[in-house]
């Protein structure tokens, strides 16, 4: 099938490339491997909800409109949102169209996309497959004992499906503090190991953070304004929750709900796990990164007066400093019977398996400029981390972004009807 | 910690660190990333008694072989207390100065890059050890440190909270307390 742009996932950002592709009359197809918003519906356990809140779930041309606005989606809602606005715009999605390879055309011109219900030939192609393609587990240098389980969060469902028995939770950012709050919760221990990690309070001064966040202008900051881009991209998830409680879940809370704090995961040696001693500067880099953002929200608070919402905000905040253990554990026996369940929140990396054009870095990642790939004229990537505003990844993130790399995919198609 | 609480100017401050060379190194090697890798050497010659000499003379880097100014060379022995001749500072004391080293490098390093001028940096380092492990007196007791504490005293042309920033820095770019704090591969032959 002929079509002049293939867009790869019907997610939020595939879906707002698409909207922006119909509002210019680009004739466009949207391949979607299951359903609309496939990885909500099967990758993400079941207590979660997203880390922004309602009022901020938005796409180009839909706006939330529950009576909820402070709350935070479950699955359930983000998916019912998602497929809501597939219908909304009338997007040309075709599911079960999971691609097997994408690659270049003949001469180099267009992209030629198998996939399981059929060959696709387009000029352009939106990779809109997301950030989160495959979890990242570490090379720990040997296997782990038998008879400890070890679970990815695409395999984590919810604390009752785990042995009875001591957690190690592997990784402190969103997914690893909400899944070992809920774990210990359950009366499994939790050990978390800790390593970098970006602490953020759930309300500041009254306020959600991600209010402070979009009000200041931070959420909109540019790929192209930061120093190190590359850092950026990097910074792990904010340990937050979205909880109809609104309450913070930072590593305190933790320990205050009976988590045992540890350092970063180092290696499994005679079934041993080796954690770093390095826990407390992990957690002064992080105070002090809090402190800084507070400061920046306080300075704008100041200066934005009493225009813009700003007015009537609660007085500053600091807050504690993050406690640690005077003795941290160092060696964690995994043979012992302690340890039952292993879960790695080390992160996640984008699946680029079927992508069959040499666009990737020595570590696998895409090379691109704001989403616009290097070397492969008519290739865009979209919804990833950071790709051109510290707000890229989030939902509301993609409007903006699908509207600058579809004009830049236009100017694309006019240039090649031009020659 | 002390600090002054005077603000300085990124183009007046000078630590004698060529930040401009480090950064461009970090650039270089991230596009040849083969140059990265190191090996950094040293050699040891025992004297008498638990007196040892040690010698750093040589490291490979950048794809080649470089020698230092000049050889460098380290005693080290036990203690009186030991029954021994205490000739030298022992070993885990120069960890202790290892780890001093790099940290205070690092300071001045990220101040540097910071724009904060320092005036003095002293630090101050306890490591504490049950000797009955290296003694084989209970099993149960490691070897080697059970902590190590560092203090810093800094004087410097920023708010404490950036001197705190700056230590903070040291340490997660630090090459010593990342080897002291987590676990590293080593092998020991006789050839």
């Amino acid at each position: 099938m002929m079509t002049t742009v293939v867009v790869i996932g019907a997610g939020h950002s595939g879906l707002a490339v698409s909207h922006f592709l119909s509002q210019r009359s680009i004739d466009h197809v949207v391949l979607e491997r299951g359903e609309v918003a496939w990885s909500w519906r099967t990758q993400r356990w079941d207590s979660l909800r997203l880390l922004t809140p309602n009022w901020q779930s938005r796409l180009p041309g839909l706006c939330y409109g529950g009576d909820d606005p402070d709350g935070y989606m479950t699955m359930p809602e983000v998916v019912e949102f998602i497929s809501g606005y597939a219908r909304l715009i009338d997007a040309p999605v075709l599911t079960g169209a999971a691609v097997a390879s994408v690659r270049r055309g003949p001469g180099g011109a267009g992209y030629v996309i198998d996939t399981e219900r059929g060959r696709f030939e387009c000029e352009a192609a939106v990779l809109a497959t997301g950030g989160f393609g495959r979890p990242k587990v570490p090379d720990l240098g040997e296997p782990l004992p038998a008879g400890v389980a070890a679970l990815s969060p695409f395999e984590y469902r919810r604390p009752e499906g785990l042995d009875p028995g001591g957690v190690l939770v592997v990784g402190a950012s969103a997914t690893g503090v909400q899944i070992a709050d809920e774990v210990q919760r359950s009366g499994r221990p939790v050990t978390l190991a800790v390593g970098e990690h970006v602490r953020m309070p759930r309300l500041y001064r009254g306020r959600d953070v991600f209010w402070w966040m979009e009000r200041s202008g931070l959420l909109d900051e540019r790929y192209d304004e930061v120093d190190d881009i590359v850092r950026v991209r990097r910074t792990p998830s904010p340990q937050l929750a979205g909880t109809p409680e609104r309450a913070t879940l930072d590593l305190n809370a933790l320990t205050d709900a009976g988590v045992r704090l540890a350092g970063r995961l180092g290696a499994v040696r005679g079934g041993k796990a080796l954690l770093s001693g390095s826990l407390p500067n992990k957690c002064e880099l992080a105070d002090l990164k809090l402190n800084r953002l507070l400061d920046a929200f306080d300075e704008w608070a100041a200066s934005a007066g009493t225009g813009n919402g700003a007015g009537d905000v609660g007085p500053p905040e600091r807050f504690e400093p993050t406690r640690t253990p005077p003795s941290l554990p160092l060696e964690l026996d995994l043979a012992s019977g302690e340890i039952a369940t292993i879960i790695w929140a080390t992160g996640f990396v984008p699946d680029y398996s079927w992508l069959d054009i040499d666009v990737l870095d020595r570590r696998g990642r895409i090379r691109h400029d704001g989403g616009v790939v290097t070397g492969s004229p008519g290739l865009y990537v979209i919804g990833l981390n950071f790709l051109r505003r510290r707000k890229s990844s989030f939902i509301h993130g993609a409007e903006d972004d699908a509207q600058d790399l579809v004009a830049h995919l236009a100017a694309h198609l006019d240039s090649l009807t031009r020659t | 910690m002390t600090a002054t609480s005077t603000t300085a100017s990124p183009a007046t401050a000078d630590n004698g660190v060529n930040v401009e060379a480090l950064l461009g190194a970090r650039q270089a090697l991230s596009e040849a990333p083969e140059g990265a890798q190191f090996k950094w050497r040293a050699s040891n010659e025992w004297l008498h008694g638990t007196h040892s000499k040690s010698s750093v003379e040589s490291y490979y880097g950048l794809g080649a072989d470089h020698d230092h100014r000049s050889a460098f060379t380290f005693e080290a022995d036990h203690p009186l207390v030991f029954g021994a001749e205490d000739n030298a500072a022992t070993p885990v004391e120069l960890v202790l100065v290892g780890l001093a080293s790099c940290l205070t490098a690092g300071v001045a390093a990220v101040a540097q890059n910071r724009g904060i001028q320092l005036r003095s940096v002293k630090a101050t380092l306890e490591g504490d050890m049950d000797i009955l492990g290296i003694l084989g007196g209970d099993p149960e007791v490691r070897n080697g440190f059970s902590g190590v504490r560092v203090a810093y005293d800094i004087e410097a042309d920023a708010t404490p909270e950036e001197v705190r920033g700056l230590v903070a820095q040291s340490q997660k770019r630090s090459a010593v307390y990342d080897i002291l704090t987590n676990p590293t591969n080593v092998t020991v032959e006789v050839r």
